[in-house]
């Protein structure tokens, strides 16, 4: 049977996690499907079109759908479900937020984050914050799922060719409104996608000398901004900065910590990363322990002069 | 109104866990237990809005073995008013869990059921977002910001790319996000009352729930050790490193 991904999207482009869900789709095997559920949503079917290795795109296209309200896209899937043996979301705060809904309502378990297939009904999922490894077996008849994209490598964007065709739209739940969206602006890389991240924590001392000291060294690297849970509760940088268990899961080609101590909870979200760089003041603190490269010293010395010498 | 805040028992976040040398684990004999962190933080927002006078009464309820008594009272010395176990020894999985919050929802008849975004030991970020779908209630998701109004409650979320403020119908269900509050510390006069405050003790069996698992955990194991890297002597020994070593710039 088919396997549906719900593509998560801002009408126009397709979110990163999407291109990682349809290759843990491939894994499993079998004809793949993108759901494109939004309002005036067609830039993001056409984009859904041309990922590589999906055979068609449903839309669904209505004002209600904007936002990606779990009331009204649950039921949108589980009219769908039927036809299919899984269905698969990212596991971004859209897919978390949807997917146990479906799953609920369908009266099956939801898989969360898992990061590989071991055959269409076993997954692996990292528990305890990724210090340890469950395989699990699904006894339901259709498998709901969350990826967590670091897991699988994305397939490519482009050179698909999908058929889109629109399905039937379902009623306004009403229950929810969206009252207004603060997005973080930046013109760096997102987060989940980049390749190379510069991350700082509670050693940064307050917000302006995270910017004045990370901001070159991020910009010289084009590299993403992220945080360590401390910095954003002290008001450094917005919440969506935050690597971790609880946060966001990223595994970019380099992964700089500066005035991160390696807490569990922040090692959940970045051992993963092919190269660590730590620097801190302390050589006792935990995230040596991961790093490739410390540096042990003063950050507000070590990473002007880093930046000066790139 | 009504709150039900669901609290669960888990590792403390301080603990490292081991896996089980026969993989069918974890290993929590003497471990140090806790209430999950993000349901601290729940029953810290049911405490601020009856202080506000939105709530009337709080209901602490957790769902596991004989011991979540200990997570109950922490929750009652925190200050909610009473607390409903419902006992077993079986792994209940989120699905389980929303199930039998939903017979509890039926009873109890609560305008909000506030919730943990996610528990620290399975990770499964599902439970609020299932009991919400069971009893076709709207949902908020990882709230860092709480205003109830007449009929009405106006929740700021935390999402991928910054902030958003929603507006849902009561009943509802609210799950919580590390930035909504700082949780107050149970002082010693709040434990000694939580002692006579009263706990209701309830069983899947009584509540008409099967629970019975739907994932098969077939093995548990340690993940990969990332192998430990050196110390650098400079910036421009770590530069070296980065571009001839690890070739990453
Ligand atoms: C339920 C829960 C969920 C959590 N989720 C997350 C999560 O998703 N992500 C996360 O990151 N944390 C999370 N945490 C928090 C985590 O436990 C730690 O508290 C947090 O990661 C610590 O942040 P930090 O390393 O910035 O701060 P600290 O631990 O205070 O470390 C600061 C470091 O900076 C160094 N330093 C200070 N000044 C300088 C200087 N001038 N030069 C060089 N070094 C310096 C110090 O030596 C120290 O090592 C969570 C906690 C809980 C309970
Ligand atoms: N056994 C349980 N007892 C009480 N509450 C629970 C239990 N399991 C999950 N919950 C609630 O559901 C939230 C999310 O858990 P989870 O979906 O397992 O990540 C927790 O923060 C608790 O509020």
């Amino acid at each position: 049977m088919a396997i549906l991904v719900l593509a998560e999207h801002d009408n126009q482009q397709l979110k990163p996690g999407v291109t990682n869900a349809v290759a843990a789709a491939q894994k499993i095997g079998g004809e793949i499907h993108l759901l494109v559920a939004g309002s005036a949503c067609s830039g993001a079917a056409s984009a859904a079109a041309q990922v590589a290795g999906v055979a068609k795109i449903l839309v669904a296209d209505a004002p209600h759908y904007a936002g990606g309200s779990p009331e009204n896209l649950a039921p949108l899937l589980v009219g769908i479900a039927k036809n299919y043996s899984h269905l698969l979301a990212s596991a971004s705060a859209y897919g978390k937020n949807v997917m146990p809904r479906v799953a609920a309502l369908l009266d099956v378990a939801q898989i969360s984050e898992i990061i590989s297939v071991e055959s269409p009904d076993t997954f692996v999922r990292p528990i305890y914050a990724g210090n340890a490894f469950a395989t699990v077996q699904s006894t339901d008849a259709i498998k709901v799922i969350t990826v967590r994209a670091t897991g699988f490598d994305a397939v490519a964007a482009t050179g698909g060719a999908a058929a889109i065709e629109n399905i039937a739209v379902a009623a306004d739940s009403g229950q929810s409104k969206i009252l207004k969206q603060e997005l973080t602006k930046s013109d760096r890389p997102e987060l989940v996608a980049a390749k190379r991240i510069v991350s700082g924590g509670r050693g940064m001392g307050d917000g302006d000398k995270y910017r004045q000291v990370l901001e070159p060294l991020a910009d010289k690297l084009g590299a993403a901004l992220g945080a360590s849970r401390a910095a954003v509760d002290a008001g450094f940088v917005p919440n969506d900065y935050q690597v971790g268990q609880t946060g966001k899961i990223v595994a970019p080609e380099l992964y700089i910590a500066v005035g991160i101590s390696g807490a569990i909870q922040h090692l959940a979200g970045m051992k993963d990363s092919k190269v660590i760089v730590a620097i801190n003041k302390d050589p006792e603190a935990p995230i040596f322990q991961v790093a490739d490269y410390g540096l042990v010293g003063d950050l507000f010395t070590l990473v002007p002069e880093l930046t000066a010498a790139l | 109104m009504k709150i039900l805040v669901p609290v669960k028992r888990v590792v403390d976040y301080n603990v490292k866990v081991r896996v089980k040398a026969d993989q069918s684990g974890v290993e929590l004999t003497n471990i140090k237990m806790s209430m999950n962190p993000f349901d601290e933080i729940s029953i810290e927002e049911a405490i601020k809005l009856r202080e506000a006078g939105v709530a009337t009464e709080i209901i602490a309820v957790s769902i596991g073995v004989t011991q979540c008594q200990e997570t109950l009272r922490t929750a009652l010395a925190m200050g909610a008013d009473r607390a409903i176990l419902v006992e077993t020894v079986a792994d209940v999985q989120p699905l389980a869990v929303a199930k039998l919050l939903k017979a509890i929802c039926e009873k109890e008849s609560p305008q909000l059921v506030i919730l943990g975004k996610q528990a620290i030991d399975d990770d499964s970020n599902q439970t609020g977002q299932m009991l919400a779908a069971l009893l076709d209630w709207p949902q908020a998701t990882f709230a860092s910001k709480v205003t109830v109004t007449s009929g009405m409650a106006e929740v700021m979320r935390e999402i991928d790319g910054g902030m958003e403020t929603i507006e849902i119908k009561l009943p509802a269900i609210i799950t919580t996000d590390l930035r909504l509050n700082t949780p107050r510390y149970a002082t010693l006069p709040n434990i000694m009352k939580a002692k006579k405050k009263p706990l209701d003790v309830m069983t899947p069996e009584t509540l008409g729930v099967d629970v019975t698992p739907r994932l098969k955990t077939l093995k548990v194991v340690e993940p990969p050790k990332r192998k430990g890297g050196v110390i650098v002597t400079d910036v421009a020994a770590l530069i070296d490193k980065l571009k001839n070593e690890a070739k990453v710039i």
